[in-house]
This record gives C-alpha cells, structure tokens and sequence, in this order.
C-alpha cells in the first residue's frame, strides 16, 4: 500500500477500502525493509503512528468529517519541533532535545489527524546540500545508494522517494526542499516567504526560511501546502491573506501561459543533460498550448555571494543561543563561563555549521558590515527587481534545479565552494522571496533531473497547475525505485 | 585648574505593560522564579517573537512628553552578545533608527529652569537574572521571569554640568514616567536604572574630554555619588600629568568607589543588524496624533509653574506634585479663587498629607472635596475662624458630606471679630482682675497671656485671639 499516492490512499480510506492502521503498518513496514539501506529516518514514532491511525479510524467509524490528509504518514524534518518527539537538527548539539512545544504547522497537521511516522535526517541546522553534515548518519540516493540525496531536506526527499511515506515536511533557504527533490526525482514545493509560519522551525537564517511540502504528486505537495499554509499570530512575518484550497483547484490548462527561459541559468555549470531535459519539459508544455520566452535575470550570477553573506549572518546570530546553559549539549570539563560556551560550540557543532557562523559573524563585525551584509542586502533589493520584471512579460520561469544530478557520497565534502555551487539555480528563489517548485523531468540514467518552476509571490497555484498539465502529458510522477 | 564636570545619561525604564514585549507572559516583579516564563522569552529553539503594541505606545507617549520626533516608521535590531541571562544570545533592541528622537525636557535644579537636550528613546527587551550560588546552592542559576520585561532606553546629550543637574533630570524622568502611566517607577525592583558618562574638562573649554561610563547605578543619591566620585577621580589623574582612557567602570555604592570593568580595546562589537523575524513598525500617523493629545501638563512643568506662577518653593511644589491627587487638589483648590497657594499648599502638606499618612486613603474615598477645603481656608485667611477650629472642621468634613459654614455654626465656632463687642470684652476682664492688670503695669508682661486668657474664656473661645491681644495691649498701655 505504500506505493500509492497520498490522494489515492485518502481516497481508499475515504471509500473504507483500507484503514489506517492498515496504511500505517504498510508504511512502517516498507520503513523496516529499506531505512537501514537509505537512511533517511533519525526517528521513527511508531508506536505514536499506530496510535494516531487507530484514532483516525475510530473518528471515520463513529462517522465524523475528516480532512483529506486524515491517517495520512508523513514525515517531518528534524529542525521542525514536535512536541515530546526529539527535535535534533541533525547536530550533536540538540541530540537529546526534546521541545516542549510544537512547530504551528504540526499543531495545523494534528488538526488534520494526520499520521506522525517521525522526523527525519538533514544536513546540520539545515546547512549543507548534500545531508552529509549530518552528525548522526548518512541518507542515501534511492535512486543510487552511492549517491547524496540532496539537502539539506535529504531525508524528507528520500524517504518520499522511497516509499516510506507518501509525503514529508522539508524547509528550504537556499534550495534546500528543491535540490533533495530534484536528486531523488520527488516533488517538492518552496513556498512564498510568509506564506507558512516559521514558528517552531529552528530557525536557520530567519528571513529566507521556509518550511514546504514533498511528494511524489503534484497533487499530493498541493494538497500538503493547502493544509500547512495561512496566516499564524505566533509569526509576525507570515502574511495577512486567503488562500485557496490548492489541490481542489488544480487545473492542467497551459494555453496561453508565457513561460519564461531565464538565459542565466542554462550557463557554464550546467550539465548538457539537465539542459536537455529542461528543454524537453518546455516543448512539452509549448505543445500544450504555453508560449516560450527567453528573459534575462542579469544579477544572478552575485546571487550565491549574497546569498552566502545574509543566510551565514542570520546564522551566526540564530545559532547563538546554543550556548550550553539552558538545553542540548554541554561540554563536560570547563573552567568558567568563556570556558564553558568555548568548548559547547567547539564541540557540539559540526564543521560546516562552525564555517557559516564564523562567516556570519565576520560579515556583521564593526568596519565590514556596510562592505558584506550591507552590499548583499542591496543586491537582494536589485534581484528582487528584476524578478518582478521578468513577471511583468511571464507567468512562470522555467529553470533547472541544480546544474547536474546527484553526486557521489563524500565528492564534494572537502569542497564547500563546489558544494555551494550545487545551490546556484535555487538561491535567487529564497532571496527574492518567491515560490518554486521542482519537479521531475527525465532521467540521466537511474538519477532524476529535476526542472525548476519559479513564480511571482503567492503564485502557488499558477506553479501547480503547470506541473499539474506537465505530470499529466508524462504519465505521472510517482515512480518508487528498486532499492540495492 | 578649575575643571567642568560633563554628564550624559542612558536611563532604562521598564514599562508597566500587563504582558512582555515579545510573548503573552506576564509582566511581573517579584514572583517565584522561573514562573513567568514561556518557550518563547526563554529563547528555545524555533519561537519567533511578536511585539506588544502597548510597548509602542508607551514609548511613543514617553516621546512626545520629552518634546522628540517620532519615527513613526522605525525597526528593530539585534544585539549580540553572550550572557547566561540572555538566552537568545541577543538582545532585540533598535539600533540606527529609534522610535523617539531629538528631543529636550525642562526642569528646575536649585530654582533655575534648565533644558537639557534628549537624543533618542527606543525599545529593547529586559534580559534575566542571574542568581550567583553561595551556601543555598553551587554556581549561579537564571531566573528568567525578568526576560523580556519591556524596556525603554532614554539617551541624553551631554548636558549635565552637575551631580546636581543630573539627580534633577533623573527626578523629572521619573515623575513623568510615573505621570504618564508608562512605568512604575520602582527603584528598588530595578524599573529604572542608569548607566552615567562622567568627563572632565577645564572650565570654558569647548572641547569635550574623554568619557568614561559607569554602569550598576541604581538610585537617584547613587547617581550623584557615582558622578562627583568619577569627576574627582579624572581631576586627580589630570591634575598628576596622566590621561583619561575611554573605558567602562562598575560604581560599588557600598564602598563609594568605581572599578574598571572593561577598556575600550575590550569593547563589546554587538553586530547589530536588523531583526528577520519582526516586520518594520509602522504607527498610523492619527496615533501618533491621539497619542500626543492624551498628554496633560507634565510634572516637570507644572513645578516650574507653582513656583513662578503661585510662589510656592521649589521643594513645596515638587512634594505635592509628586503625588498627583495632590496635584489636582491644589489645582482644584487654586481654580475656586477662595484661597492662596501658600495656605492650600500649607494644607495639603500638613493635616491632608498626615491624613493620607495615618490612613493610607486617598482624599477620594473621604467626603471632603477640594472645593470645600478652599472654603474652609478662606474662613481662616478672612478671620472667620481659628486654625485650630478650621482643623475641627477639617475632620468632620473628611468623614460627613456637608456644607462647611454649616459646620462651623453649629460647632460655634464662629470667630468673634467684631471691635465693639470685643472691646467691651476687654473692659469688663480689666474690671474683674485688677491684680493682673497692676501686676502688667508693674512690669510683670507675663499677665498679659493670663488677661488674654480670661478674654477667650469669656467669649467662650470664640474671640479672635489676635484682635483680643491688640485691645488689651492697647487699654493696658493707655
């Protein structure tokens, strides 16, 4: 049963052709045969699952209304805090932390009796590419176990990927839902800054943070997005607005729709098969009716510089406060307070999460604040711009994900400028603030190409049905690998 | 040399808001530690604050009072830092644009109105405490109850030439902000405390010296110790050839010395940048119009006006001023036109402040209204009655809703002013104890008190004393 799509197993238990209990099992049996081989789990809530599905079933019985996601498994990533569930951001540093409180958009998933199966692997604080940074293990490619996943949301993609879950929770500041979607041919949606509460994410750069959906549907990631999305009083940034029930209003009509080639993303860098597979998609939807357009994003090429300077500020002082005296790791012999938060950070953080928050710290210091932070923060007013030209003559920018597919684990860990790279063609999103989604568009071999689809702010539903009419012509996208 | 003390002052207020400034705890001194206090103030990992409007509010309110500029678009800035009473390892405060600016305040010091200059008030959270362990327990603990309790900081210029220029701002500020409803003004719970730049330079110079600043001020007299301390410290380093290096000091009130903290190499870099999780304040221009409009005179001002306007001193009107039901007494009193400033002021800081005293009512709940008390006075100030009658009414009029003079005449108190009969008073005592009158006449002036005496006897007290004294003395030396 694990095969199935989130829509089609809602309908199942909607017609009574399954339970819950029975999807649940189905799940966590699938998790048992093949999570020793991906990876993607840190904690698996079994007990909590089969209680909640059972509960779900009674409701269904007794007859009361249930939503759509109702006795649905999903997976949450690990900085998303669950109350009474650990909540490690894959850090030695939170290991034993668990939040006495949970994140709004659990609370609004609870609401929705949907089935906790646990939380999952990511790249520590969500600050990596690949979900090696982990500091408890490695997620693998499902589609080749030698490979990364992606990250940082590695373990929401591969877990999806694999049939673990129909669907999981990611977050995404540089491309991290949409990097890990495209290497393990997943659907992942990054969705408009403010639209989803960051309340109870364990913030990593607080102003290009999103949490966001992933399934092997587009459907399914709607249908999750509708569920999670709205204003929230515990966020102040989170807009003030309606939305619409995104999966009810798919539509898979393109005719007319200009969709926009940016020229900057089809660059250096980018593999002749990824660019190939994108430029299938297009025709695809041109076949359909969209118009195709090349635009130009000229400052694309800074993005990943300001990128590097906001994200690792917001970093330095988001992460501050894991100092050792109030939860998560201490360090065990110090001598005094200095001490104390000295020998905690050294040891409680992992390399890459060290090198971002001195690079944070440096860019924020007295004397080279208006040369790095200052600068970045200008040059995100004049992307910003330009991709509110770009909207101006397009409905929806087509790009790719990443420059190539899925590298081999260990690659590019001694690399962090060419890990950096793989986030090249994401990072604009989170900077101008706007939605994208990835998709799968082809295959190199066993590795997923993902196509990346960019829109104005609170555009979702333009996004969506665009894959929607794409997922249509290609005959899906839910297609669970052998895993060996 | 003679030198020129120069002072400049950052004043921390904590506000009186129901709640904190980012979460719903409750804002609230004095309670169990670590039970005011949520995920959210604690700075676990993941919450995001929201900001209390009232805080705004306040500030605003506090702005305008201190004649400032309002920016009613304005941010909010992290302040980084590593503390254990701080646990987000930093402070949310706003550091380039803050809500007030530009601002001045009048204020009498010795009797002389002074203006000195207020460059900026913004809004900051307050940080925990640290409890430091000793026998009860070992190392230090944090009570985090304190954590995000609103504050607002009020910088000055540098335009305090005195101790004695700064205790009076320092007293201003209070009563404002008491006035104003914005803080509760509690010294000993820490609502306001102080941080003091002290230099030095010789008198006339235009240039200012190098400043030093002294934190753990906690009360007003501390204040001025601190500052005459610091300035004798840096006359004495000059005075012996050294300098002045810029660089911050700890005031030990106890001992009445200061110790060096940190040099200015070890300053603190706060890598201020503005806060990701809050939205830029935008306060409707109407409010900040509403907000002005709701603020009355200001104690500050109304002690210049008493002491110009009415005559009373300096330290007479700032008494009554600083207890706003007297303030309005007085106000009230003075409104009705029945009697001086000098004897309502007398009055209120004599038998109506012993009485709030002893009882520890306010004059609301008693049935005396300040329109009556007017009254009252005036019979005293036009002879109509002793003082010591006035004060029997006084105390039936505090307990009974009814018409002074009713009171007066039906206690027979009724002064007897009136010549003829007095005279006729005098005579009849002159007759009736010829002892005394030749025991006066042989020298013996302490039979005057006796005769007088006899003179009130025989008007059964109601005799105006005074006016008896002048006919005796005027019949006994005819």
């Amino acid at each position: 049963m694990y095969q199935y799509t989130a829509a089609e197993l809602s309908s199942m238990l909607k017609k009574k052709e399954c339970s819950a209990v029975e999807v649940t099992e189905s799940v966590l049996g699938r998790i048992h045969a093949v999570d020793d081989k991906v990876g993607a789990f840190i904690t698996v809530t079994e007990e909590l699952a089969l209680q909640k599905a059972k509960q779900v079933d009674e409701k269904r019985v007794a007859g009361e209304a249930l939503h759509d996601l109702a006795g649905i498994p999903i997976a949450v990533k690990d900085n998303i805090c669950t109350k009474g569930v650990g909540t490690t951001c894959a850090s030695k540093m939170l290991e034993n932390f668990v939040p006495p409180y949970s994140a709004t958009v659990i609370e609004k998933l609870e609401r929705c009796d949907y089935v906790p199966v646990g939380k999952v692997n990511m790249d520590e604080f969500a600050m990596g590419s690949s979900t090696e940074t982990s500091y408890f293990k490695k997620t693998r490619n499902p589609n080749d176990l030698d490979r990364v996943p992606g990250g940082s949301s590695g373990g929401s993609a591969a877990c999806v990927s694999a049939g673990e879950v129909p669907l999981s929770l990611g977050s995404d500041t540089g491309g991290s839902i949409r990097l890990p979607a495209s290497y393990c041919g997943v659907v992942g949606l990054k969705p408009t800054y403010s639209s989803v509460s960051r309340y109870g994410l364990v913030a990593f750069a607080s102003s290009l943070d999103q949490i966001g959906p992933l399934g092997r549907s587009v459907a399914d990631v709607a249908m999750l997005y509708s569920a999670i999305c709205g204003r929230d009083n515990h966020d102040a940034t989170s807009a003030v607005r309606e939305y619409p029930d995104f999966a009810a209003s798919l539509q898979a009509d393109l005719k007319g729709k200009v969709i926009g080639l940016p020229k900057e993303y089809f660059g250096h860098g980018v593999s002749d098969k990824v660019k190939d597979a994108i430029m299938k998609m297009a025709h695809d939807l041109e076949q359909q009716g969209a118009v195709l357009k090349e635009v130009t994003l000229p400052s694309t090429d800074y993005a990943l510089n300001a990128y590097y300077i906001i994200s690792s500020a917001e970093a330095s002082s988001n992460l501050a406060r894991f100092d050792g005296v109030k939860y998560g790791f201490r360090a065990k012999d110090y001598n005094g307070l200095v001490d104390l938060y000295e020998k905690t950070r050294s040891e409680g953080f992992g390399d890459e999460v060290k090198r971002r928050i001195m690079l944070g710290t440096f860019v924020l210091s007295s004397g080279y604040y208006d040369a790095y932070y200052k600068r970045a923060k200008l040059l995100q007013q004049k992307i910003t711009a330009e991709f509110h030209n770009a909207f101006e003559a397009c409905d929806v920018l087509l790009t790719p994900t990443a420059p190539d597919t899925a590298f081999k684990i260990g690659e590019n860990i001694g690399d962090p400028l060419k890990m950096y790279a793989t986030d090249i063609c994401t990072v604009t999103v989170n900077i101008a603030g706007l939605p994208a989604l990835s998709v799968p568009c082809g295959y190199d071999g066993a590795l997923p190409i993902g196509c990346q689809l960019i829109g104005a702010k609170f555009s979702e539903q333009n996004l969506l049905n665009t894959a929607f009419a794409y997922e249509q012509s290609v005959g899906g996208f839910n297609r669970i690998p052998q895993i060996r | 040399m003679e030198y020129e003390i120069v002072v400049g002052l950052e004043v921390h207020a904590e506000l009186n808001t129901k709640s904190k400034i980012y979460c719903e705890c409750h804002n609230a001194f004095g309670l169990e530690v670590n039970t005011q206090c949520c995920p959210i103030c604690m700075g676990m990992p993941g919450t995001l604050p929201t900001l209390n409007e009232q805080v705004v509010e306040k500030a605003i309110k506090m702005g305008h009072a201190l004649h400032c500029d309002i920016n009613r678009i304005c941010k909010q800035d992290r302040k980084n830092y590593f503390y254990p009473d701080l646990p987000k390892a930093y402070q949310i405060s706003q550091f380039d644009v803050p809500l007030c600016e530009h601002g001045y305040v009048e204020v009498m010091v010795e009797g002389k109105v002074k203006k000195f200059g207020v460059t900026r008030i913004h809004i900051e959270e307050d940080a925990g405490k640290l409890l430091h362990g000793g026998e009860s327990f070992e190392g230090s603990l944090v009570d985090f109850n304190r954590c995000g309790v609103p504050l607002i900081e009020i910088v000055s210029e540098p335009d305090f030439r005195s101790s004695a220029d700064a205790k009076a701002y320092l007293e201003a500020l209070r009563s404002i902000l008491l006035y104003l409803d914005i803080s509760d003004g509690k010294m000993q719970e820490g609502s306001i405390r102080c941080d003091v730049n002290v230099s030095v330079r010789p008198k006339g110079s235009d240039t200012f010296g190098t400043r030093v600043e002294m934190k753990n001020v906690n009360t007003f007299s501390g204040a001025v110790r601190a500052i005459d301390y610091e300035a004798a410290r840096q006359i004495e380093v000059l005075e012996n050839g050294g300098t002045i290096e810029q660089e911050t000091r700890r005031w030990d009130d106890a001992k009445g010395v200061n110790i060096l903290l940190r040099s200015k190499e070890d300053a603190h870099d706060y890598r201020y940048f503005p806060e990701p999780d809050l939205p830029t304040i935008v306060v409707p221009q109407e409010k900040v119009d509403e907000l002005k409009a709701s603020i009355t005179e200001l104690p500050n001002l109304k002690v210049i006006r008493y002491v110009k306007e009415w005559g009373i001193s300096q330290t007479d009107a700032e008494t009554i001023i600083d207890n706003m039901e007297k303030s309005e007494w007085l106000e009230a009193m003075m409104k009705t036109g029945n009697c001086t400033a000098k004897a309502a002021a007398n009055w209120i800081l004599g038998d109506i402040s012993k009485y709030m005293n002893e009882t520890g009512k306010s004059l609301v709940e008693t049935k005396l209204t300040p329109e009556k008390m007017a009254e009252l006075i005036s019979y005293i100030e036009k002879g109509k009655i002793s003082n010591a009658a006035a004060k029997q009414v006084f105390e039936i009029l505090l307990t009974e809703d009814r018409n002074p003079m009713d009171v007066v005449k039906e206690k027979g108190l009724i002064q007897i002013s009136d010549e003829g009969a007095l005279e006729k008073v005098v005579a009849d005592v002159l007759a009736n104890n010829e002892k005394s009158v030749a025991d006066y006449k042989n020298g013996k002036t302490n039979a005057l008190g006796y005769l007088t005496g006899q003179c009130m006897k025989a008007t059964k007290g109601q005799g105006n004393p005074q006016k008896l004294k002048e006919l005796l003395l005027a019949a006994l030396e005819a």
